[in-house]
């Protein structure tokens, strides 16, 4: 199928120019690691508040917050490369070629899930020295939500950025679209403590039911609905941001 | 002329412009109904200033842009119909550029190569004797963003040729190049037509660079064609060559001008200080009957046989000089 011989060509190039700059991967899973060693330990002050409900570990609440934000930041900012790409003339001189336009999203996002496949194990595994307790199954599960996330905000993302094609106006409105999908998720807090207004705000977000998702799997709740709930948003993201973008790289003068 | 390689008819192109601030939206027509003829194994440029449309119809002609309005055939390709076979044919080096600062120029061109289908192997052997032909033996494994400006714009050159297309769409390639680097270019450009007979559409805003390189011109203005030929019909349809008289002060330019005038007949003339400026045929015959019969009861200070160049053609059709455009 020459979709998937293209997409492979155009992920074996991008992943290639990302292996010869590994410091932004490294720089990306700083992010999370940081949060792990300087703000996790007053989360396990206020675990011992009971804040969190009975029997909780405060690891298994902060960890699946820390993967969403990854899957989320980590994902969101590819658009800023795209531009660069765009300006270097690289996404034109493809898009001239025969190669399904899909094939040149797709290759790329394929080239940024398996980036943040190797960040969200990373950060499992440090969390577990710092004595996160979860079942095998539930962190496998919290690293493919955060690769799953990030096929659907780079995706999203790359669109963004080859309509905008400006760093200018790319910036403000992603720092304008992340910042409150991020506060209003819950990721750094359970929105269980917050007032009623911000929990139906957060409500309306769907990274919150995904947060909500792994944390339960984190307590060893796969049949739990809120599990099967987070589960199902994060395919319907998924769907949502590779459609938006595959639909950008498809239309005319993108 | 054989089946056209390039064929458009009508070709238009329409934007809808938002309105901002006191100005109400409205539709801009960059490009309004050209025809396009293009035979194989062409050098064809096109030209016209900044703005003309010369970009948006390449890119329409490239499958880049939907045309708003005509049809094209583009190597027997339908362009609308067949936008994959049009993207078969055709080579495209765009003015900004094709490659990744930070990516090997080698293996930006295998990749190239590979979207086109073409074997990992074929390619490797395909652009290292390409980058041979365009002097670039060596770059192989250096990154593109450490080339110079002109090895660079001849890597582009490299990376729209490497699947060996029908047809190469060169866009501005030697703007921001140094006067050597560019007749160097031209040079490169001109062989990769002889060698394989690949037809060539060049658009340019430089006089000297359409001169020089094509075998006919398409003259594009406000998004209409306002000219074609080769340059030396161009140049002819300005009316002739020019000769300049330089009186010894501005006072004896009129009866210069008079006697002048009495010599050659009632040619088109013109006096700018102590100037004058006369249109004929051709200048180098007309000359030497000029100083002969005009006797020695004239103090000429100065003479001068000027053939039109592209800009005065350019200058003749539109009404502007293309180096308005330029500021």
């Amino acid at each position: 199928m020459t979709i998937a011989r293209d997409t492979w060509i155009v992920f074996s190039r991008a992943m290639r120019l990302s292996l010869r700059q590994p410091v932004w991967v490294v720089f990306g899973l700083l992010q999370p690691i940081l949060y792990l060693a300087l703000f996790g330990p007053l989360l396990e002050t206020i675990a011992d508040t009971r804040a969190f409900g009975e029997d909780v570990d405060a690891w298994q609440i902060f960890v699946p917050g820390l993967l969403v934000q990854l899957g989320l930041f980590g994902a969101s900012f590819v658009g800023f490369g795209l531009i660069a790409e765009w300006r270097a003339g690289v996404i034109e001189r493809m898009r001239v070629t025969p190669a399904s336009r899909a094939s040149l999203l797709l290759g790329r996002v394929l080239r940024d899930v398996i980036v943040l496949l190797v960040q969200g194990t990373m950060l499992v595994l440090v969390a577990l020295l710092f004595g996160l307790r979860a079942p095998w199954w539930a962190m496998v599960a919290g690293v493919a939500t955060v690769a799953l996330l990030g096929a659907c905000f780079a995706s999203l993302s790359y669109g963004v950025a080859l309509t905008l094609k400006s760093e200018d106006s790319f910036a403000p409105l992603l720092n304008g679209v992340a910042l409150p999908l991020l506060l209003l998720s819950g990721i750094l807090l359970p929105m269980s403590l917050a007032p009623q207004w911000l929990e139906t705000l957060s409500n309306l977000n769907p990274l919150k039911h995904v947060v909500d998702g792994v944390r339960a799997m984190f307590r060893g709740d796969l049949t739990d609905p809120v599990a099967l709930w987070g589960v199902g948003i994060t395919v319907a993201l998924v769907a949502f941001g590779l459609a938006i973008g595959t639909r950008v790289f498809r239309r005319e003068s993108a | 002329m054989s089946t056209p390689i390039i064929d458009a008819r009508g070709l238009r192109k329409t934007y809808s412009v938002r309105g901002r601030g006191k100005d109400a939206p409205r539709t801009v027509e960059a490009v309004k109904g050209v025809d396009i003829t293009v035979a194989a194994g062409e050098i064809v440029g096109f030209l016209g200033p900044n703005g003309a449309g010369k970009t948006t119809t390449l890119r329409m002609l490239t499958t880049l842009l939907d045309p708003s309005g005509g049809t094209a055939t583009v190597n027997g390709h339908d362009l609308a119909k067949d936008p994959v076979g049009v993207r078969r044919s055709i080579g495209y080096v765009a003015q900004m550029g094709t490659t990744d600062p930070s990516a090997v120029a080698g293996e930006e061109l295998v990749d190239q190569a590979r979207l086109y289908g073409i074997d990992r192997g074929v390619a490797a052997e395909r652009g290292k004797a390409l980058l041979s032909g365009l002097d670039l033996d060596g770059i192989w494994e250096r990154k593109c963003g450490t080339l110079s400006g002109g090895q660079r714009r001849r890597l582009d050159i490299a990376m729209g040729l490497i699947h060996e297309p029908t047809i190469v769409f060169l866009d501005e390639p030697s703007t921001g190049l140094d006067p050597q680097s560019r007749a160097n270019l031209w040079e490169h450009i001109r062989r990769v037509r002889d060698d394989f007979d690949t037809t060539v559409f060049i658009t340019t805003h430089y006089m000297d660079e359409a001169d020089a390189l094509s075998d006919r011109l398409l003259v594009i203005d406000h998004g209409e064609i306002v000219g074609a030929g080769t340059s030396d019909e161009l140049k002819r349809s300005v009316g002739g060559d020019q000769v300049l008289l330089t009186a010894s002060s501005a006072d004896a330019a009129a009866a210069l001008a008079a006697a002048a005038t009495e010599v050659l007949g009632d040619v088109p003339h013109e006096i700018d200080g102590d100037v004058v400026r006369l249109t004929v045929p051709d200048g180098a015959s007309a000359l030497p009957t000029l100083l002969r019969e005009m006797g020695s009861g004239h103090d000429v200070a100065g003479v001068e046989v000027r053939r039109p160049t592209l800009d005065d053609v350019f200058l003749t059709m539109t009404g502007r000089s293309l180096r308005d455009e330029e500021a």
